[in-house]
């Protein structure tokens, strides 16, 4: 019994210093996380629908890409993509790929945008991008810069891998380099070999943005262009360059945006539910299951504190579904408790002792929490498969609630009535509840 | 003493009423599912494509007078009141020139300061998209939940089977979901309340909650079967029942309680969700103590019937 005793103060020593620990993480001005070199921001980090902002999403069309290539096709539109948020200036952006049943979609969200008629513009601009060789047999117009060049040319944007500034190591002055994927390498080598001592023209939406002399040929797919810039011109021509080869043209498929006035009310309201049914949850508890009900009420804080925690460290982005999971998810955890504490009635009322009805509760019980939580973590997966934003964003949750919840019912729960049933708190039979008679008992009377 | 003694006894006996349980059942789903087949269901955008905004009118101004303000240039809009006081207008699906278009119009009418909430727009790919998932996670769901089921209770002693308990629990929740379906679209044909995607998240839990609910008590029956063999089916049931009985009422106060609550006093986008919850997991709990064990008992009684005559 003794070892037993050691064993139970242990635990709660444990439970006690995660309290500490999850006190110290859930506290609004809290420390942040300097662990490992780890330097880890703590904050509830809020969905749109929450926060306002915009969700867009555009789907690249594909139909004249061959199979192998679309992947890439879709990480370059995603990167292009990338770099013309940036451009806006939008605080902490979002641009990821999303490839589902065969559709090849580029995800983007702006917090704190609303207006989108300027970012979508400019997001989902095909820009088309050329690299044009001069053609020997056409007459050079000196009113159209085009016409000493080829109608068309086979090195465009897809070609095109990325252009940044860097410095010439002998004189100093700034130039680009220009980098194309394998295909357009092979591609400008043959171009610039026909072109040596002659321009190619670069162009954007047919027009030249800068036509360099090929002064031999590359054939390794970089290519510098030089020709006395100033830093900015440049970095300018760099930022053209690379914002304006789309590798593939894309749609706007689906917008979500949520003013910031919506969605803080919604947060606002929410929250002061999910509070208000906690404490009428808590009351149910005290009320009717008494010391048990208290000491699960406890639990239960620790569980809310580590889920908000959780939210905080993994970091979950919170939505308006997600709340509503996680509200729910407290539903799951109370159930787990109430399971345990009818369970345990019924060993009390056979006449077992409070510490052995405990026991034996506990691990009657186990069985039906284990199977029925089962069954909710299936159902989260299933919605997180086929789930998208916000439906993922509850899935989540509730299969993080599921979890955290198994460990406060049977963990938390259990150690502090251990704790409490070896306390003179065991020889007040009222605040267990030995008294009521209700409920089922076996038919015909007889026990069992 | 007397009466509470009466009252006890039918509640240790619900499986033996079990007739009564299956006709209001009936009387639950009937009329939903007469909704359904003649109205349907009220689709949302995700479903159906198109675009949707929420605005703040100033305060005297009506549904029809918004419709008016935002004229049919791209589509007839459907206007909805909210409960917020805000008003919801559907039109078909816009590109972000036209959304600025159409407010900058509409706001001739209704004001400067008539404040855009919402803006959402989903084209046909997605819409199909979420079509699909939404039946695919809703089968697939239900597939789960029978293997997982047949396996978790695999060990059951007979003359019970571990099919038979997954087969009752599937049927149960053919009946969550059809009631809780009806139930909508009823409220879509009266109040105009719309089935997103969302929607179908809320279903599957509320699912999910009302199979955890059936566990629970099949788990007793289990149980019951082992430790107090050669007993009536029917007796093992009823008793399970009555053991399970305050848990399950218990467990569902203090989640209606919550869900009560947050429908009450939460967010109006969160309404129709947590709606949808809350029918769930009232249907869903009414039927694993009035539906699923008693099944179970009319499966049994048929096969030895069957049996007797073969």
């Amino acid at each position: 019994m003794a070892t037993t005793l050691k064993r139970i103060r242990i635990a709660f020593a444990g439970i006690l210093a995660l309290a500490v620990l999850v006190g110290l993480v859930v506290w609004p001005s809290g420390p942040d996380l300097k662990l490992f070199g780890m330097d880890k921001q703590l904050k509830i980090h809020e969905g749109l629908d929450l926060e306002g902002g915009s969700h867009l999403v555009y789907e690249a069309d594909m139909s004249k890409v061959p199979k192998q290539e679309r992947k890439d096709r879709l990480d370059g539109a995603v990167d292009v993509i990338d770099r013309r948020v940036n451009a806006l200036g939008v605080s902490e952006p979002l641009v990821q790929a999303n490839q589902s049943a065969g559709k090849y979609r580029v995800i983007v969200e702006l917090p704190g945008v609303t207006d989108v008629e300027q970012a979508s513009k400019i997001i989902g601009a095909t820009v088309k991008m050329e690299f044009r060789e001069q053609d020997p047999k056409a007459k050079p117009d000196p009113k159209n810069p085009l016409s000493g060049y080829a109608k068309d040319s086979n090195l465009t944007g897809a070609d095109f891998k990325r252009a940044n500034v860097g410095f010439n190591q002998q004189t100093g002055e700034p130039e680009i380099n220009i980098t194309f994927n394998g295909a357009g390498a092979k591609k400008f080598a043959a171009m610039t070999r026909r072109s040596v001592g002659k321009p190619i023209a670069i162009l954007l939406d047919g027009a030249i943005i800068s036509a360099p002399r090929v002064s031999q040929e590359i054939s390794d797919g970089n290519a510098v262009i030089t020709g006395g810039f100033q830093v900015q011109e440049a970095k300018d021509l760099a930022l053209q360059l690379n914002a304006g080869a789309l590798p593939v043209p894309v749609k706007q498929v689906e917008q979500r945006t949520v003013g910031p006035t919506l969605g803080q009310d919604s947060v606002q309201k929410s929250l002061a539910a999910g509070l208000i049914g906690l404490v009428l949850v808590a009351a149910f508890m005290i009320l009717y299951y008494r010391l048990p009900g208290a000491l699960a009420v406890l639990a239960l804080l620790l569980y809310t504190g580590i889920m908000i925690s959780l939210f905080k460290l993994i970091p979950v982005t919170l939505t308006l579904a997600g709340i509503a999971g996680f509200i729910l998810s407290i539903g799951i955890a109370v159930d787990a408790n109430i399971l345990i504490f009818e369970r345990m009635r019924e060993e009390l009322r056979d006449g077992r002792s409070l510490p052995t009805a405990l026991e034996v509760g506990f691990s009657r019980a186990f069985t039906s929490i284990r199977d029925s939580n089962a069954a909710s973590l299936l159902m989260s997966a299933v919605l997180y498969t086929f789930g998208s934003g916000t439906i993922r964003g509850f899935a989540v949750v509730l299969a993080l609630g599921v979890i955290i919840s198994l460990f406060s019912a049977i963990t938390v729960s259990r150690t502090l009535m251990r704790l409490a049933v070896r306390t003179v708190l065991a020889n007040k039979p009222a605040l267990w509840d030995v008294v009521r008679t209700d409920g089922a008992a076996p038919e015909g009377g007889k026990r069992a | 003493m007397a009466r509470r003694r009466k009252e006890g006894s039918v509640l240790r006996r619900l499986a033996d009423y079990r007739k009564w349980w299956y006709a209001l059942s009936l009387l639950l789903i009937v009329p939903g599912t007469i909704s359904l087949v003649l109205f349907g269901l009220r689709l949302g955008i995700d479903f159906t494509g198109g675009s949707l905004i929420e605005i703040k009118a100033p305060a005297g101004i009506d549904a029809d007078e918004v419709r008016d303000a935002f004229g049919d240039k791209y589509g007839d809009p459907v206007v909805q009141s909210t409960s917020a006081g805000t008003y919801q207008v559907r039109v078909k699906q816009l590109d972000p020139e036209q959304h600025n278009d159409l407010l900058a119009s509409a706001r001739k009418t209704l004001g400067p300061q008539a404040e855009e909430l919402r803006f959402e727009t989903v084209g046909p790919s997605i819409s199909e998209e979420l079509r699909n998932k939404a039946f695919l996670s809703v089968g697939l769901g239900s597939l789960l939940i029978l293997l997982y089921i047949a396996y978790a209770f695999r060990n059951v002693p007979k003359p019970a089977s571990s099919w038979r308990f997954g087969t009752t629990t599937i049927v149960t929740l053919l009946h969550d979901i059809l009631f809780t379906l009806g139930a909508f679209s009823l409220l879509g044909y009266f109040t105009g309340m719309e089935v997103d995607a969302t929607f179908v998240a809320a279903l599957l839990t509320a699912v999910g909650y009302s199979v955890h609910d059936t566990i629970v008590v099949f788990d007793r029956i289990r149980e019951n079967l082992i430790k107090r063999p050669g007993r009536r089916f029917v007796d093992t049931v009823n008793y399970s029942i009555a053991q399970t009985l305050v848990r399950s009422l218990n467990t569902s106060l203090t989640l209606i309680l919550v869900l009560v609550a947050m429908y009450l006093f939460g967010g109006e986008s969160l309404h129709a969700f947590v709606l949808a919850l809350l029918l769930g997991t009232l249907i869903g709990t009414y039927s694993s103590i009035f539906n699923a064990a008693p099944l179970l008992v009319s499966w049994q009684l048929w096969a030895e019937k069957r049996s007797r005559q073969d």
